[in-house]
């Protein structure tokens, strides 16, 4: 019944419980506990599997290739598609790499690699970290609106505000897993290669960061799929649902997919909720795709040393 | 030298053997890595500026009514300015999500700290994070459309279609995670010593998990909740697509209730220019929810630090 391998498993199924021979009442109570911690987790489990099997249901019938490719339609939910919330969504991941990657790196390597702990301003970026990653996805919308669309640099409602919006709120995702997985480098790397005459930036880029680098990417695939299904700062922003069509530079107006559905959702008629949940097969179709990328990276190029 | 003793390689310090030559491009680049590491803080001074500054305007505005009124219509003819309807809304949905998302988070890190194999938690651990990586309009829709028909239409027969009771459900499932993750990690801390010590007293497995291991890890635990219920406070799209728009005082969970989430959200997706009180009513409800979670926030931390004193 009880699987040996753990020790403390070993100590409790076997020696203390042979030795002391419960009663039964005692082994009934220690059960019935074991199946309600079971049954919590069945819970949380099986509602993922009903909200994935509810959304295939509701989505499938209307998956098709032009799906992917058309203009969202007001008038006639048969014929509308995602062609412009695809397009949007990836403009967006441009936008949010291109911004999260130098400066992610670059906090990550000065936080392990220079940051004197002993300096209150280092701790400072550190706590401040902390707390940026706790803060509510809409008050990032509301940084974005004040500052990227309005404000000193009102570049207005398109696509580079709303993807550095996305970068600002997923960039402690990305400087978390980076710092871990340069920690994860070994001090006698970075020994040896002082040792041999390299200079410290030397050691950084030869050594350290390569090291690193399967780390880093995951930790940026996983910062990207979170920014990927985030809804609430564009809408701060003001993204516009209904694209009429569909965008072929980074200055044209902010859409995506989640945007897409979520404007889906909102509408009246039970067609376009099944819109919706098509929508929100690609969108998990993508997430998974870049989870099992990050997943893979991991275990292909994972160290032990 | 400085970099040397920071770098606490070596014992006693680097002695650099010849002149120590300037290198102008170290230099350089560490002072851009600097600048990189301050974007993070800009980030923050950015949010709080935007969110003083528009409320500054608000608060001068409306005054004390943010904390008199007993109305939040802030767009209507005859304006009301009073939050207790979106605190309330947003308390109440949360209040739900927590009372479905503590035991299932806890219930959960007991079982994977205490009872699982390493391979049944090496199959499980993977699937709650996948819960993790589900949009949360993802959880709107299902929330909308399959908890809201089955759970509150058919089940508790009342005819609403938008309603606190199944935002909050919902938001349970989204919350779980948080607290499993982190309570989990607090009781994995928890010394081997201490468990060994009951069972030599003749502790059973059920006692060790609830007396032993639960007490020791009760900071983290308590830092897990409230960290949840600090994301369930700040959460959107669950509550903008399932629990309506509607200010609402009451406590009756088969109701529609707006939160100072979907109140920002709705207000944003319509058109109102820089300077009007719509605009500014915005910033307001995003600096209380700021404040809300920063203060949350700070509690966790704080019980983090504790757990973590007493066993490293």
């Amino acid at each position: 019944m009880t699987p040996p391998p753990p020790a403390e498993a070993a100590v409790a199924g076997t020696a203390v419980g042979r030795a002391f021979d419960r009663d039964a009442a005692t082994r009934r109570i220690e059960a019935a506990f074991k199946y309600l911690l079971i049954g919590c987790i069945a819970i949380a489990l099986g509602t993922l599997v009903v909200l994935i099997v509810d959304i295939v249901i509701d989505g499938a019938p209307q998956l098709s290739p032009s799906f992917l490719t058309d203009l969202p339609s007001r008038i006639d939910p048969a014929s509308a598609g995602i062609g412009p919330a695809i397009a949007g969504t990836l403009w967006l991941m441009a936008v949010c790499a291109a911004f999260i990657i130098p400066v992610g790196i670059a906090t990550a390597v000065y936080l392990e690699e220079y940051a004197n702990r002993e300096r209150w301003h280092n701790r400072f970026i550190e706590v401040n970290i902390q707390n940026l990653a706790a803060v509510p996805s809409i008050v990032y919308g509301i940084l974005g609106l004040a500052f990227l669309v309005r404000g000193p640099i009102g570049m207005g409602r398109i696509l580079v505000a709303g993807g550095l919006t996305l970068g600002l709120l997923v960039l402690p995702v990305l400087i978390v897993a980076a710092r871990e997985a340069i920690r994860a480098v070994p001090p006698s790397i970075r020994e040896g290669s002082m040792a041999l005459g390299a200079t410290r930036l030397q050691t950084i880029r030869k050594q350290t960061l390569p090291a690193a680098l399967p780390g880093i990417a995951t930790g940026t695939i996983l910062a990207l799929s979170r920014a990927i299904g985030e809804t609430a700062p564009l809408i701060v922003i003001g993204a516009s649902a209904f694209a009429t069509f569909t965008p072929s530079s980074p200055t044209d107006a902010v859409t995506a997919l989640p945007i897409q559905i979520f404007q889906w959702i909102s509408e009246s008629q039970d067609e376009y909720k099944l819109q919706a949940a098509t929508a929100i097969m690609v969108l998990m179709a993508i997430l998974l795709a870049m989870n099992a990328i990050a997943i893979w990276l991991r275990n292909k190029y994972e160290q032990k040393w | 030298m400085e970099a040397a003793t920071a770098q606490g390689a070596s014992p006693g310090g680097f002695r650099p053997l010849g002149k120590r030559r300037r290198r102008p491009g170290e230099e350089i680049v560490r002072a851009l890595l600097f600048v990189a590491a301050a974007i993070s803080v800009l980030t923050t001074v950015g949010i709080v500026f935007a969110l003083v500054e528009e409320s500054v305007s608000f608060f001068g505005d409306v005054g004390t009514r943010f904390f008199t009124d007993t109305e939040w219509t802030p767009l209507f003819q005859d304006p009301q300015y009073g939050i207790w309807p979106l605190l309330n809304g947003t308390f109440l949905i949360t209040g739900i999500g927590i009372l479905v998302a503590i035991p299932l988070g806890l219930g959960t890190a007991v079982y994977l700290s205490e009872y699982a194999s390493p391979r049944a938690r090496r199959i499980i651990k993977p699937i709650i994070e996948v819960l993790v990586g589900v949009p949360t309009v993802v959880f709107g829709y299902f929330a909308l459309t399959l908890v809201t028909p089955v759970l509150v239409q058919d089940l508790l027969g009342v005819n609403i279609q938008f309603n606190a009771l199944s935002a909050g459900v919902v938001m349970g499932i989204m919350i779980m995670p948080t607290i499993a993750s982190i309570s989990e990690d607090a009781m994995t801390a928890v010394p081997q010593g201490l468990r060994e010590g009951a069972y030599g007293l003749g502790a059973t497995k059920r006692q060790v998990a609830t007396k032993v291991v639960f007490p020791a890890a009760i900071s983290g635990i308590v830092a897990a909740i409230v960290l949840g219920i600090s994301r369930g406070i700040g959460e959107t799209m669950i509550v903008l697509i399932a629990a309506g728009l509607n200010p609402n005082l009451g406590v009756n969970p088969t109701e529609g209730y707006a939160t100072i989430t979907t109140f920002m959200g709705a207000t944003a997706k319509g058109d109102n220019p820089v300077g009007t009180i719509g605009y500014e009513s915005i910033f307001a409800c995003g600096l209380t929810l700021f404040v809300l979670t920063l203060i949350m926030n700070m509690i966790a931390i704080r019980f983090v630090r504790k757990y973590r004193e007493v066993y490293e």
